[in-house]
């Protein structure tokens, strides 16, 4: 297990090394740098431009070095918690994300909960009693899920609660908790809002997932050891939970790792439409100001997110498996 | 036919042979079986799934509404009418009942402009009074047939060219929903069609090369295809999109687009390029062409590539959606295509918020067609797969 983690995480860094010089040229792409930006914006607002600081910022960020050399320096200044600076809302990147970092994480993980929670049971559902009327429903609906951008799903149900219920469900407080102290009666505000986004965000995935579990849980049902089971007299339905279901979970596991670029993803749209404070609206705001550095740090922080979490799902699958764990299979 | 072609059990052969003269065709054996090629075995396969047919349907009309734009659509999609803001869908009648009696005119009500008394705001409603007839073939405004052909002859169209007629209804310039519509499914589909070629290039290539090698170049490609998998798609993709110069002309715009995107999106057709590769270059005949002294390229080409053909195109045909509905959210965020040019997306970019959608509900129609058109293609996907490889039982 140990030498299993240590390569897992050296294949992690070697990852994120990987993800930073796609970010960092993602950053360089826009013509311009950093402090010529930074310049126009100054005096864009009227402020005058204080020469000493401008040579301080080309210094500090090695601006006038070969670019290997710039990157070395954007990415160590990274590496000591210093994502740089904002110059579109003048205030570095590491105060902007501290602010909005809990509500994004809580509002995404609530999101990959509710995804598995409602998919693994319809999954079983449909499998086990394939062709019936409630599987023929869950495949329709895992069809619309799919081919329902997740931003016109959040469009069509912020119509729909605002035309027949005369509810706005944008935001995810009422103004005056927007900005209170976190206490009961906030936290059901939060409870009454969150319902929306997170009902658009599991919804796509959801779809993926019970059509993974029901294929997987097909296959299994369809082997000899089921048949023995029933023979020897288990009940079907704690035949069905003890063995196939167990089987057929499996890889469902190694699933998350793409159901987190999945749910990061459609929570970025999803936050926009439905106007969350969550770091989307942030990114989308840097972007279409080609605020480069807020934005490559966003980028960042949200590859980072998805590869802790496939880390997670393959550790929890090794766990499970023994052969994923002594390198015999890959995880896959 | 003079040859006698094996049938399909040997009692029926025995058979045939028993009874016929040598030189004879028994009229016995039905010599439709056994001999149909794989691609009419493929599309006898693929008749079988109804649903595949009809979304086949679906899609070949979408497509021509994409390749006549200029025909379908009744009025010029940039022609702003100030007059007729928001003005509601009108619902196409085609028995006209008059006094004289039933006779088989289509044609549209018109409008009738309220004024709300305590909003003081204009609304429209529908005349049934005021009756708008439509000729077909009709004349009106000049467009480019295939973007070659000038001419100015309409499916259908008022009568009196300055009539209203809105059947999808008017957005916030007076322009025709319908028109704008017919006309971003032409930018929206081929968005996708060439965005699946370019990836399809990239993915036949890269995977093909990687699957025929092997080795370090496999290696090294797969560590990448697992790389760009664990991202999320959407910001990477946003974060490109957002570099682009902001002066870029529509074209360019719609190029780099689609270069983003396929860029992206080839890890999927790559990965299964691959795998057909690994599982072909196993095969008896790959080998026996090798030994035979044939090029790579000759092996690959001439040997390999028609045992998957069938494969890819699947695969590609799955890519096509995916890669629509990224582009109707990249333009729907503004980071896409950008105004003058239509697609679904930017479409939907004016019904953003909610007062919008409350006065123009009709704004979200572009919405059904991306739903129905990608719902189609992923139907149409499955039958593919389910038909690409018509010898598995």
């Amino acid at each position: 297990m140990l030498s299993y983690l240590s390569r897992r995480l050296l294949t992690m860094i070697l990852t994120l090394l990987a993800l930073s010089v796609v970010v960092f040229i993602v950053i360089q792409l826009p013509p311009g740098d950093f402090v010529t930006s930074y310049i126009a914006s100054l005096s864009a607002s009227g402020e005058s431009v204080d020469q000493d600081t401008i040579i301080a910022l080309r210094e500090r960020y090695k601006l006038d070095a070969p670019v290997l050399v710039q990157y070395w320096a954007w990415l160590s200044e990274i590496l000591v918690g210093n994502f740089g600076y904002s110059f579109e809302m003048q205030r570095p990147v590491s105060e902007i994300f501290s602010q909005r970092i809990g509500i994004s994480l809580a509002v995404e993980l609530t999101a990959v909960v509710v995804m598995w929670a409602v998919s693994i049971p319809i999954g079983i559902y449909s499998a086990v009693n394939q062709y019936s009327v409630g599987d023929y429903v869950a495949t329709i609906l895992g069809f619309l899920g799919l081919a329902i951008p997740n931003f016109l799903f959040a469009l069509v149900l912020m119509y729909i609660c605002y035309n027949w219920f005369g509810v706005t469900i944008t935001g995810l407080f009422s103004p005056e908790y927007m900005n209170a102290r976190w206490s009961l009666d906030r936290f059901l505000d939060f409870a009454s809002h969150v319902w929306a986004p997170i009902l658009v965000i599991s919804t796509a995935g959801a779809a993926q997932l019970v059509r993974v579990l029901r294929a997987n849980l097909l296959d299994e049902l369809n082997k000899p050891y089921v048949l023995t089971a029933r023979a020897k007299g288990l009940s079907r339905r704690r035949m069905i939970w003890r063995y196939p279901v167990r089987v057929a979970m499996n890889p469902l596991v190694s699933t998350i790792g793409w159901v987190l670029p999945t749910v990061i993803s459609s929570s970025f749209v999803t936050a926009i439409v439905l106007n969350l404070p969550t770091l989307s609206p942030i990114l989308l705001r840097a972007l279409l100001s080609q605020d480069m550095y807020l934005a490559g740090a966003l980028i960042m922080f949200m590859g980072l997110l998805t590869l802790v979490g496939t880390l997670i799902s393959d550790l929890l699958l090794a766990w499970i498996d023994p052969r994923i764990r002594l390198g015999m299979v890959g995880a896959n | 036919m003079t040859l006698i072609t094996p049938a399909d059990s040997p009692e029926d052969r025995i058979g045939a042979v028993r009874d016929t003269p040598v030189g004879e065709v028994d009229p016995r054996i039905d010599h439709s079986h056994g001999t149909e090629s794989q691609w009419q075995l493929i599309r006898r396969r693929f008749a079988k799934h109804r649903l595949a047919v009809i979304s086949l349907w679906i899609l070949g009309l979408f497509v021509f509404v994409a390749v006549f734009a200029g025909f379908v659509a009744p009025n010029d999609p940039g022609n702003v009418k100030a007059r007729y803001t928001y003005a509601p869908p009108q619902a196409l009648h085609f028995i006209d009942r008059s006094d004289e009696g039933w006779s088989f005119r289509p044609h549209v009500y018109g409008y009738k402009v309220e004024i709300e008394p305590e909003a003081l705001r204009r609304t429209f409603v529908i005349d049934e009074e005021k009756k708008i007839y439509l000729t077909f073939f009709k004349r009106s405004w000049d467009y480019k047939l295939f973007g070659l052909i000038p001419t100015d002859i309409h499916l259908l169209g008022p009568e009196k060219t300055r009539d209203p007629f809105y059947l999808f209804g008017a957005d916030r310039l007076g322009r025709d929903m319908f028109s704008r519509l017919v006309y971003g499914t032409q930018i929206s589909l081929s968005v996708g069609l060439v965005g699946v070629i370019m990836s399809l290039v990239l993915g036949v290539i890269i995977g093909g090369a990687a699957g025929y090698f092997g080795g370090w170049f496999d290696a090294v490609t797969q560590r990448a295809i697992e790389f760009l998998r664990s991202l999320p798609t959407i910001p990477l993709w946003m974060g490109l999109a957002a570099a682009m110069p902001s002066d870029w002309s529509p074209l360019q715009t719609y190029f780099a687009i689609t270069l983003i995107l396929s860029f992206l999106g080839w890890t999927e057709l790559a990965r299964v390029v691959r795998g057909r590769f690994l599982a072909l270059n196993g095969e008896d005949y790959v080998a026996a062409a090798r030994y035979d002294g044939c090029s790579h390229l000759r092996v690959i080409v001439r040997h390999m590539v028609p045992a998957f053909t069938s494969h890819i195109i699947t695969a590609a045909s799955l890519a096509v959606p995916a890669m629509i509905l990224a582009e109707t959210a990249l333009s729907f965020l503004g980071l896409g295509l950008q105004a003058p040019v239509i697609s679904w997306g930017v479409l939907l970019q004016e019904a953003q918020n909610i007062r919008t959608l409350a006065t123009a509900p009709w704004l979200l129609l572009p919405g059904a067609a991306i739903v129905i058109a990608v719902l189609a293609m992923n139907f149409i996907g499955d039958g593919l797969r389910d038909a690409a490889d018509p010898y598995a039982k």
